[in-house]
């Protein structure tokens, strides 16, 4: 076990790519159940992308940090169980911070345990890298996820209740497009875009 | 993906049972610090939520009962008398709230029954002497957004429950849900358009309340008005 686990950061390489060339939701399409769950309104879609990320960076350090001790047989128990335990460490402190918050969200911050973006970031990258690297990729695939789901929040909010993190922005005239709410409002966003993140990546650059 | 690499620590052969052990010994440590963790961030957290569980609660009890400026739980003792609520008692309490002249202004009684998604708990404020629901407030709910949540939002829908008499008849239901628009009597609610599920919800768990308790609240009504010191 004295081999290196000191911090060597990664390449910036590491972090973008789960910001934006392997985004979790709009290349991988993992998550899609708190992506189209929660992203009704802005302050949902970030304690969501928030409290995944914390579950992300914090399972990555421990995973990375015992990926030599944790024998192959009882891994992904082992994983699950350590990411459970962030997930409701997340929960009591979301229902510290704000009781009407945790109260939207719902089952899904619960759910973060079996969110895909989580065990496949254990699997596939903290159980084979060092500390350093693993928690900047979690970081990377966290905010990669968090402005997806922002990306999502900020439309299905603006058009379906007419106000930006509760704050009405439309005026008393504008009449909200209820279905962006419900949910199908949030398949025709992500739809729209995936489409156009999509077409910027196939651009000729 | 790649296939991870078989790792180069796999035992050798012969050496099974220390693989045995050593699973049971990472997963027993990986649960020890599961539960140092989780047991840490409950305490730490715990004072947090209790009080914004109770800030929420009384924020809904001003809600119902204007001008209280002070409360005081109640629970039906179960021999047609009520008592004061044990300390952290949750669900079916009374509360009683009085103004700065320590008279009784009204009453505001949790509720709740089966909502269209989960369960639905409402607290309502009740006028005993007049037999009405004054106010209604939500306290928790699952109800599909845009539809079924209006019940919190809807004006017409809220509108039902600023003075909505129950009947103590027996032999009728204490409550009647009817479509948007018909209302004709006291007792009647009248539904939300494309959430009749949660407005019949909303309508059926004040009838069970009000039907369990108006015959308790009569009967302890100077009880109420003359609570013991507290």
């Amino acid at each position: 076990m004295t081999s290196a686990t000191a911090s060597t950061p990664g390449t910036p390489d590491t972090f973008l790519r789960g910001l934006w060339r392997d985004n979790p939701v709009l290349v991988q399409v993992l998550g899609m159940c708190p992506t189209l769950a929660v992203t009704n309104t802005v302050i949902n879609s970030v304690v969501m992308g928030l409290a995944t990320t914390f579950v992300l960076v914090a399972s990555a350090v421990l995973v990375s940090a015992t990926r030599k001790l944790i024998p192959k047989q009882v891994r992904i128990a082992s994983y699950i169980l350590i990411i459970a335990t962030f997930v409701t460490m997340a929960d009591y402190v979301i229902q510290a911070i704000s009781l009407e918050v945790h109260k939207a969200l719902g089952a899904f911050i619960s759910l973060i345990v079996v969110n895909c973006i989580i065990l496949g970031r254990a699997e596939a990258f903290s159980s084979k890298n060092t500390i350093g690297r693993s928690v900047t990729d979690a970081l990377g695939m966290g905010f990669g996820f968090t402005g997806a789901l922002l990306a999502l929040g900020v439309i299905r909010e603006l058009l379906g209740s007419g106000s930006l993190a509760g704050v009405d922005v439309m005026g008393p005239s504008f009449e909200p497009w209820v279905v962006m709410v419900l949910p199908a409002g949030a398949f025709f966003v992500l739809g729209a875009i995936l489409m156009a993140f999509n077409w910027l990546r196939a651009r000729p650059s | 993906m790649a296939e991870p690499e078989p790792s180069s620590e796999s035992p050798a052969a012969g050496s099974q049972g220390t693989t045995a052990v050593r699973m049971v010994v990472v997963m027993g440590s990986v649960g020890l610090f599961a539960a140092i963790a989780l047991v840490a961030t409950y305490m730490l957290t715990l004072p947090r939520i209790q009080a914004n569980r109770a800030a929420f609660l009384a924020k809904s009890i001003t809600e119902v009962l204007p001008g209280a400026g002070r409360y005081q739980a109640f629970v039906a003792d179960g021999q047609g008398g009520i008592a004061p609520a044990p300390e952290g008692s949750d669900g079916g309490r009374i509360f009683a709230g009085y103004d700065a002249a320590d008279s009784l202004v009204g009453l505001a009684v949790e509720a709740q029954g089966q909502g269209y998604a989960d369960i639905l708990r409402l607290l309502y404020g009740f006028d005993v002497e007049c037999r009405c629901v004054v106010g209604l407030k939500v306290l928790e709910s699952k109800e599909t957004p845009g539809l079924g949540n209006k019940i919190e939002s809807d004006p017409g829908f809220t509108a039902n429950f600023e003075r909505l008499q129950v009947r103590a008849d027996p032999d009728v239901l204490a409550l009647e849900l009817v479509k948007n628009g018909q209302k004709t009597e006291p007792y009647q609610v009248e539904g939300i358009t494309g959430a009749t599920v949660s407005s019949r919800a909303v309508t059926d768990i004040l009838t069970r309340s009000t039907t369990a308790l108006l015959p308790l609240l009569e009967a302890n009504l100077d009880q109420l008005r003359h609570p013991p010191e507290g």
